[in-house]
């Protein structure tokens, strides 16, 4: 640093915005106050009339009764939250596999060499084949079809086959966001490694990997959050979980609002998510704008 | 392996082409053991792709490699073996960025060389020393200079304790007041009785180090001999118009 008179090459980065950016948010700070009050107003007043046309509606009376009824979204509350216990076990078990699966099945396809050619061809096969076929028909496939069998010692708990098809449908996407981690590491990187004399694995190992996960995190949650989403669907295939225990109690008052409890979790559950995802994606924007030198 | 018999390098009818671009059309090169030899030319007259094949980096169509005696581009030889005894260091550095000084440098010795961590920290540190990079092990690439991170890739070679070294355009990514540094740093090694073979465009540099200097135009050398005489009194046209367009430039 003896070069730059004392200063790191983060304290010129951080010289060379200031004058830049100061005047600018001068000029456009009271403007951008001023619009967003009038987003805000505007929002407001949009879904402020929307819910009056609602409740003025002829059928509001009978819709608020079926959705919104206060004394059965209590009485509701303890059964649906101990429904979603089973959601939540299903995600992480789920999620665990789907990690570990995804990232073996990304570096079979990232792999070159004739050897394993007719690897990559199943890893690929597999790849297309999950993502072409609807969720649901999977569970249904796998849920229904291999208890269906017979075969003494194969399971026949629902909740075997929900984690199998979320785990075989999920890591087939999760699978290509590592894949596109791993083809975002410049192959110098992988150069330098081999040249260190170490091996394909190893170069893959402590020099593209770690590059690689770090790059797709922010991808990755965003799968997890259709994850947490679809673990509804396995409730086709008789695992009572949440929706099952919604439509339950839905049954058993010929009331809408357990439905109304269970969208109320999800939004609680997943919109973290989606912040924290954000969050990341936005601090890994400015990393790569302070290491852009 | 300082008993092996032979030069450090010997290079003969090397061919090599990417598709249908020829890039190396027969080259035949030896490098004494202790001797440095510069490499200049234009650009994409096969500079670098001859040190990235001699690292077997990238295979070759024809001719064969030997380091040392043995051939290494022969059919079944363990290319992980032979890129032990060959370090080399990029134009771009490549150093990994989500490493410390530290583990970039220890990274091949402990799990190559499978050297115990503390040994091979302690093998790092007195190689940072040497190069006045102690103080930088914690540090990650990204805060260094272009200079710095250029030291810490040379020493990264240096420290798997290489027979040879291969340095490609080491200093072409660096602004002018960080070349000297780096340019010092082979000139420590070259002292110190380092094998080497530099394709550079450092034409000061290379008359002041090199033992032999070799011209390369198109995929062959032209022309090679002592630093005096290659600068001096060129006796191929096309390099006497290379170092007339260098001189022109301003760079020698």
């Amino acid at each position: 640093m003896t070069a730059l008179g004392g200063l790191g090459p983060h304290d010129q980065e951080v010289l060379a915005r200031l004058p830049g950016r100061r005047p600018r948010s001068r000029r456009s700070s009271p403007g951008a106050l001023r619009s967003t009050a009038v987003a805000f107003a505007s929002t407001i007043a949009f879904f402020g009339f929307l819910t009056w046309i609602a409740v003025n509606s002829p059928g509001w009376p009978l819709v608020q009764r079926s959705f919104f009824n206060g004394d059965l979204l209590v009485a509701s509350l303890p059964d649906i939250a101990a429904a979603f216990w089973v959601n939540v076990q299903l995600f992480f078990v789920a999620e665990t596999l789907i990690l570990a699966l995804a990232l073996v099945i990304a570096v079979l396809r990232s792999t070159p060499g004739p050897v394993l050619f007719p690897v990559r061809l199943l890893a690929t096969a597999y790849v297309d084949v999950f993502r072409a076929l609807p969720g649901v028909l999977i569970i249904y496939i796998l849920g229904f079809g291999i208890p269906g069998l017979n075969i003494d010692g194969v399971p026949t708990d629902p909740f075997f086959y929900a984690v199998i098809a979320l785990t075989l449908i999920y890591s087939a996407y999760v699978s290509e966001v590592y894949r596109a981690g791993i083809d975002s590491v410049h192959p110098s990187q992988s150069a330098a490694a081999r040249s260190l004399g170490l091996s394909q694995w190893q170069a893959l190992r402590y020099v593209v990997l770690p590059q690689a996960v770090r790059r797709v995190i922010p991808p990755l949650l965003n799968d997890f959050i259709g994850l947490q989403k679809d673990t509804v669907l396995v409730s086709y295939i008789g695992v009572v979980e949440i929706f099952r225990q919604s439509q339950i109690t839905e049954a058993a008052h010929f009331n809408f609002t357990p439905y109304l409890a269970t969208a109320a979790v999800f939004l609680v559950m997943t919109i973290p998510l989606a912040r924290l995802t954000d969050w990341l994606v936005s601090r890994d924007r400015r990393r790569a704008a302070a290491g852009a030198r | 392996m300082s008993g092996a018999p032979g030069p450090a390098l010997r290079i003969e009818d090397v061919h090599k082409s990417f598709g249908r671009t020829p890039v190396l059309l027969g080259i035949d090169l030896t490098v004494a053991q202790h001797e440095v030899v510069c490499l200049i030319g234009a650009s994409g007259s096969g500079k670098s792709t001859l040190l990235r094949c001699v690292n077997l980096l990238e295979p070759i169509d024809a001719g064969r490699i030997f380091v040392a005696g043995e051939e290494i581009t022969a059919p079944g030889v363990d290319v992980n073996r032979i890129r032990r005894r060959i370090g080399i260091v990029f134009q771009a550095f490549n150093l990994f960025p989500h490493m410390s000084v530290l583990d970039n440098v220890t990274l091949a010795p402990r799990k190559v060389l499978r050297l115990a961590p503390a040994e091979a920290a302690d093998r790092a540190l007195a190689l940072l020393e040497r190069f006045g990079l102690a103080d930088k092990r914690a540090e990650f690439p990204d805060r260094l200079s272009g200079g710095q991170q250029q030291r810490v890739a040379i020493v990264r070679a240096l420290a798997m304790e290489p027979e040879l070294l291969l340095l490609d355009e080491v200093t072409s990514a660096l602004d002018p007041e960080l070349v000297a540094e780096v340019l010092a740093v082979i000139r420590e090694l070259a002292r110190g009785g380092m094998t080497m073979l530099i394709a550079t465009h450092e034409m000061g540099f290379a008359r002041d180090i090199a033992n032999r200097v070799c011209f390369l135009d198109a995929g062959r050398i032209l022309e090679e001999g002592p630093p005096e005489q290659i600068f001096r009194t060129p006796r191929a046209e096309r390099t006497q118009r290379f170092l007339q367009r260098v001189m022109e430039a301003g760079r020698l």
